[in-house]
């Protein structure tokens, strides 16, 4: 019998300090990360949980919480759909135009200003919208009330301000809008030659190749880019507090004076007058958006993994 | 469909630099042609003149003619996008679209031919066309999955298999195989000779054996130096070329004495 002599002990790889370093930093920020967000959320949840409890007399208008968040969710998400569905046409077109269409040094600098436009702060968009757009709108709003008005967004009466939720998702709209964009350019530019050229030799034309090779290649980053502006568009606080005549109620009515208010909007406005139970009770729509936009996050990902075999980047 | 391939006097320019010149040569329908020659030689810019890809790099133009079955590729009324779909085109590096299904790359050029097929007409379009390109067993099972799952030489064939499709009258091969393994390349070269008689098919190649093995008829391009332009050096019988070149430079390149 010969004894197996054990395996020798698997040779240790020389950790060397570079890479150790390199290592714990990179690890340390990953878990900073997820210390920050775990942080957030369990500030929202103990400061809203006094709202969440509370009887319903106590908080603001004597109404129950999910009474009181719901018209403001509401808000929040219609503000910001109009805004999706304005600008991601948009911003794929721009990105298309500009990937494809324009010539080189046109589209260099229109590469710039798109950039530029997400640079400027919300509160410049909120007085854009306050006085520029609002009073362009107020026309529009009344031949809408009169011609359209059998469409529920357009019922009317039309608001004499401009001050509607519809200016309000249009200004989201306009700073979404260079974010969309400015991805979808990005991944356009990024697919491959070796494809447009295999739907050229196929007799496509540009937009046929555009279609067959480049849209289906951007498409997640599209979706990303859409995304990425979705959460601004729910988030954004200055310019919707400026822009939207705020009254409550949930209503699809675009054009009235009298509209839902958004989360964040209504956040910034109620909480210098605010104490007390009404404080946690801001706090607590507060947490809603947190949810929300997690959850609008996730439904991406998951959009852009459920056909990843057909993604392209294999 | 086969059609026979006329090109005069025919110089090649991208912007200001004229990457080839002076072709003339007349490619018969049914046949086999290979350009070999030296990187750089413009072969491949040559062959991507017949059916206008070259025009995708801005600036790229011609001087001369490109005719086919009387029909001048250059003419001032044709669009190249038209050309482009008689003239079917495989290229080095397998592109089946990776968004697409097998079944869908196949179709790909029909459905832009606007052609409005039932479902029955296009399953046997599908199946005649990878039949043709020798996949048909491989994939028969997996239509509706990626065409990125393949291997690289079943990839290639799917790329046959979606230019014959459209029935094209001329089949051009950009070095089709030198991104395949040795097994993938003799598939694909057994397929040429299938094809052979239903297209007319012009290959450019850097393996000399390919060439000597397929080829109908052979060209050889070569160029006088760096920054010149192209030139077609000789174009013979494969047979020819490959046994009694008229040309001293054709003998030494396909012997190995440069390039």
């Amino acid at each position: 019998m010969t004894t197996t002599s054990a395996p020798p002990a698997p040779a240790q790889p020389k950790r060397r300090l570079g890479d150790r370093l390199f290592a714990g930093s990179a690890t340390g920020a990953g878990i900073l990360i997820l210390v920050v967000l775990a942080g957030v959320a369990i500030f929202l949840v103990t400061e809203a949980w006094p709202a969440i409890t509370a009887d319903s007399a106590d908080l603001p208008d004597g109404k129950s919480l999910a009474a009181y968040i719901a018209p403001l969710l509401f808000g929040t998400l219609l503000a910001a759909v109009i805004a999706l569905i304005v600008a991601t046409p948009l911003g794929v077109a721009i990105a298309l135009y500009v990937s494809y269409y324009a010539p080189k040094r046109l589209a260099a600098t229109m590469g710039y200003v798109i950039d530029l436009l997400a640079a400027i702060p919300s509160v410049v968009y909120g007085f854009w919208g306050i006085a520029a757009l609002a009073p362009a709108m107020v026309p529009f709003y009344g031949w809408a009330a009169e011609h359209l008005g059998w469409i529920p967004f357009f019922a009317g009466p039309a608001s004499t301000t401009g001050k509607t939720m519809l200016t309000a998702g249009l200004v989201l709209a306009v700073m979404i809008l260079p974010i969309i964009s400015a991805i979808s350019r990005e991944v356009f530019g990024q697919a491959p030659a070796l494809h447009r050229e295999a739907a050229l030799a196929l007799g496509a034309t540009r937009w046929e190749m555009i279609k067959m090779a480049v849209l289906p290649y951007g498409k997640s980053g599209v979706i990303a880019g859409a995304m990425l502006g979705l959460g601004r568009a729910l988030g954004e606080t200055l310019a919707v507090a400026i822009v939207l005549s705020a009254s409550g109620g949930i209503t699809f009515n675009l054009i009235s004076s009298s509209n839902p208010s958004t989360i964040a909007a209504n956040i910034a406005l109620q909480f210098p007058e605010s104490s007390g139970l009404a404080v946690n009770a801001l706090i607590a729509s507060g947490l809603a958006l947190f949810v929300i936009t997690l959850a609008v996050n996730m439904f991406a990902r998951w959009i852009v993994t459920r056909r990843a075999d057909f993604s392209g980047a294999n | 469909m086969a059609k026979r391939i006329d090109v005069s006097d025919l110089d090649i320019y991208y912007g200001n630099f004229k990457a080839v010149e002076g072709v003339n040569v007349s490619i018969e329908p049914r046949s086999i042609t290979a350009l070999i020659g030296p990187s750089g030689c413009g072969k491949s810019t040559f062959l991507r003149s017949l059916n206008r890809m070259h025009e995708v790099i801005p600036g790229a133009r011609v001087e001369g003619k490109v005719v086919i079955d009387g029909q001048d590729l250059y003419g001032a009324d044709v669009d190249p996008v038209d050309v482009r779909r008689q003239i079917g085109m495989v290229f080095q590096r397998p592109n089946p679209f990776p968004t697409m299904s097998i079944y869908d790359n196949v179709i790909a050029g029909v459905r832009l031919n606007g052609g409005k097929m039932r479902k029955g007409e296009l399953d046997e379009l599908v199946e005649k066309s990878l039949r043709g390109a020798n996949l048909w067993t491989e994939v028969k099972d997996r239509l509706d999955r990626p065409g990125s799952g393949l291997s690289g030489g079943q990839q290639q064939r799917l790329c046959i298999a979606r230019a014959i499709a459209v029935e094209p009258e001329v089949l051009l091969m950009d070095e089709p195989c030198s991104a395949l393994d040795p097994i993938s390349t003799l598939a694909i070269e057994d397929l040429m000779a299938e094809l052979k008689e239903r297209f007319t098919i012009v290959i450019v190649t850097h393996n000399m054996q390919q060439a000597a093995r397929v080829s109908t008829s052979t060209g050889f391009f070569n160029l006088g130096g760096v920054g010149q332009p192209g030139h077609l050096v000789e174009f013979n019988p494969t047979e020819k070329i490959f046994s009694n070149p008229e040309e001293k430079a054709t003998e030494d390149y396909i012997s190995g004495r440069f390039g």
